[in-house]
């Protein structure tokens, strides 16, 4: 039968991580949807911790997982309330707009 | 039993944090007494941190913490220069009406992270602190919230910086799962046989730190950051954050990664030739101070990390100092900025310094010493701070480094020597008011002193800083 050992989980952690990436770097539409990236990216790194952490019969690495879950709720929080923020300065959250400081 | 005489400033901070919340909110207008009060706690953590100084490393909570040298130094430099931070930034913070009770507290709390990160000996550990630190500088950032800039500056570095954490959370998850530890200590046991999953991680790794410290080619957040939010948070990001990052910088490199130098080596010039240059070049172009501070400050982060890569303990040493002469030049620079203020609006363009000195002669000289001094000329304190990190790299033989940091603060040079030009040859512009408050001046004293008469006593932070020894 076909067996799901280590490099499989770590290729699925590979993958999520990589279209969080380009979710950031190709979005031109919506600031939600960076949000939405970075929580992926974050994700991406507690599944391979998750499976290291099992594969080498070690806790710590879902410790490691419980914190940044803790942490990633927080930065949500916090990145939604600056949204807000300039919504209400700009009456837009669009991304191509976000263009006042250059030079 | 644990030994928490040694982690006594973090509980200290930590309760003040909650103490000085809990009377903010009960207590009506207290904003200016929350003020005050931080700063006490500040100068009381100083008192608390330099106690530490007679320390030998020492390793707490399982090993997942150190103190040491390193981390006392680094930790008492980020503790006095908040303190001058704070008294410095009192006026602006009132005349831009948000002096509000959470703008002492969010600096106490990302202090308190900036600590845990330069003691930590563990990836738990240096993350939680990371995160507790830059948490508190997205809010910091877009802190004059009815302002379009501060709001989309908090943005700006929101994404970016949730996505560096991202790319070195990644790099500590390799880390972990390919030598089986998260402790720096038996990190650095196992990655004798070289793994490509760990030199992976620690790619990302350094791409995160590089992000942190604002290094080419992750530098792009710094400009935009820097102009958009308040000149008082400016400040703190062109100090603080760079030291604590900096000081893990030094601990990843040759703690856990120290075997592994082949590898780190190459990518350390690489980023730091490239910041020298790139910090040199860009700011030639800019019309906003606070713009062309980041880009100066891109440039003196190369020259930090030129040392570091040469990958000896002088080479960590001559960083130390030079972070520590930095932010003695980025004080006085900002204590300067915090002058040119006019009914309660201040000034940012590089055409508001036309004729400074004119009509405020005292304020000219100190930004000719400052400009001077971050331009690197003799004898004043930044040319030391080159001096040294040359020094380093020279003896390593890495000549190519050496070279292009010399060209291109020679190519820094011409935009400082502009400014210097512009204050003293130009028109003279409406003249700007004349009383400071006494934190404010004390501050520019103290730090264009510091970087005037270094030279006469240069012993006292060689003295201190030749402690630091990690190899």
């Amino acid at each position: 039968m076909f067996e799901i050992g280590l490099g499989h989980y770590l290729s699925l952690g590979a993958i999520i991580f990589t279209i969080g990436l380009i979710g950031i770097f190709l979005n031109r539409k919506n600031v939600i949807v960076l949000l939405m990236s970075i929580e992926l990216i974050l994700l991406a790194v507690n599944i391979n911790l998750v499976s290291f952490s099992i594969f080498i019969n070690d806790l710590s690495g879902q410790i490691f997982t419980l914190f940044i879950l803790t942490v990633a709720a927080a930065e949500a929080a916090i990145g939604l309330a600056i949204i807000v923020v300039y919504f209400r300065n700009t009456g837009t959250i669009r991304v191509e707009e976000i263009e006042k400081l250059k030079g | 039993m644990i030994n928490l005489d040694l982690i006594f400033p973090e509980i200290f901070l930590s309760l003040s944090i909650m103490f000085l919340l809990m009377l903010g909110v009960f207590k009506k207008n207290s904003e200016k007494l929350i003020y005050n009060l931080s700063t006490m706690t500040l100068i009381i953590l100083l008192a608390l941190v330099v106690n530490l100084f007679s320390i030998n490393e020492t390793l707490i909570f399982n090993q997942s913490y150190k103190i040491d040298n390193l981390s006392t130094f680094m930790k008492s430099l980020t503790i006095i220069s908040s303190i001058f931070i704070m008294i410095s930034s009192f006026t602006y913070l009132k005349s831009l009406n948000i002096l509000k009770i959470e703008y002492p507290i969010l600096i106490l709390s990302s202090i308190l992270g900036m600590m845990v990160m330069i003691s930590s000996n563990d990836l738990i550990v240096f993350y939680l602190g990371l995160e507790l630190q830059s948490l508190a500088l997205y809010v910091l950032a877009s802190f004059n919230r009815d302002n379009v800039l501060s709001s989309e500056s908090g943005l700006k570095y929101f994404v970016l910086s949730a996505l560096s954490s991202g790319l070195l959370l990644y790099g500590c998850s390799l880390v972990y799962g390919f030598s089986g530890s998260t402790n720096f200590n038996l990190i650095s046991n196992t990655s004798l046989n070289i793994e490509y999953g760990v030199i992976f991680g620690l790619v990302f790794i350094i791409v995160g730190l590089a992000f942190k410290i604002s290094a080419v080619p992750f530098h792009m957040w710094a400009p935009d950051v820097y102009q958009g939010s308040p000149t008082s948070v400016t400040l703190f990001f062109a100090a603080l954050p760079k030291v604590a990052a900096l000081t893990v910088f030094i601990r990843f490199l040759y703690t856990p990664f120290v075997n592994l130098i082949d590898q780190w080596q190459t990518i350390l010039v690489f980023i730091s030739i490239a910041s020298m240059i790139f910090g040199a070049v860009a700011a030639i172009g800019q019309f906003n101070l606070k713009r062309l501070i980041a880009y100066s400050s891109i440039g003196h982060m190369g020259y930090a990390l030129a040392g570091l890569a040469s990958g000896t303990n002088q080479g960590i040493q001559s960083s130390v100092i030079y972070i520590s002469i930095y932010l003695a030049m980025t004080l006085a620079f900002f204590s300067c900025l915090f002058m040119l203020r006019k009914k309660n609006i201040f000034y940012e363009k590089i055409e508001d310094l036309s004729g400074l000195s004119s009509n405020h002669p005292i304020l000219s000289i100190a930004l000719l010493i400052v400009l001077f001094s971050l331009a690197g000329i003799p004898p004043l304190a930044g040319f030391f701070a080159k001096f040294y990190i040359f020094m380093a790299v020279i003896e390593q033989s890495m000549y190519f480094l050496a070279i292009i940091g010399l060209l291109s603060t020679v190519v820094a040079a011409f935009y400082y020597l502009r400014l210097i030009k512009i204050i003293y040859f130009d028109k003279p512009n409406e003249i700007f008011e004349k009383d400071h408050n006494i934190g404010l001046k004390f501050t520019l004293a103290i730090s264009t002193g510091i970087l005037i008469l270094y030279f006469i006593y240069p012993g006292i932070l060689i003295e201190v800083v030749s402690r630091i020894n990690l190899i």
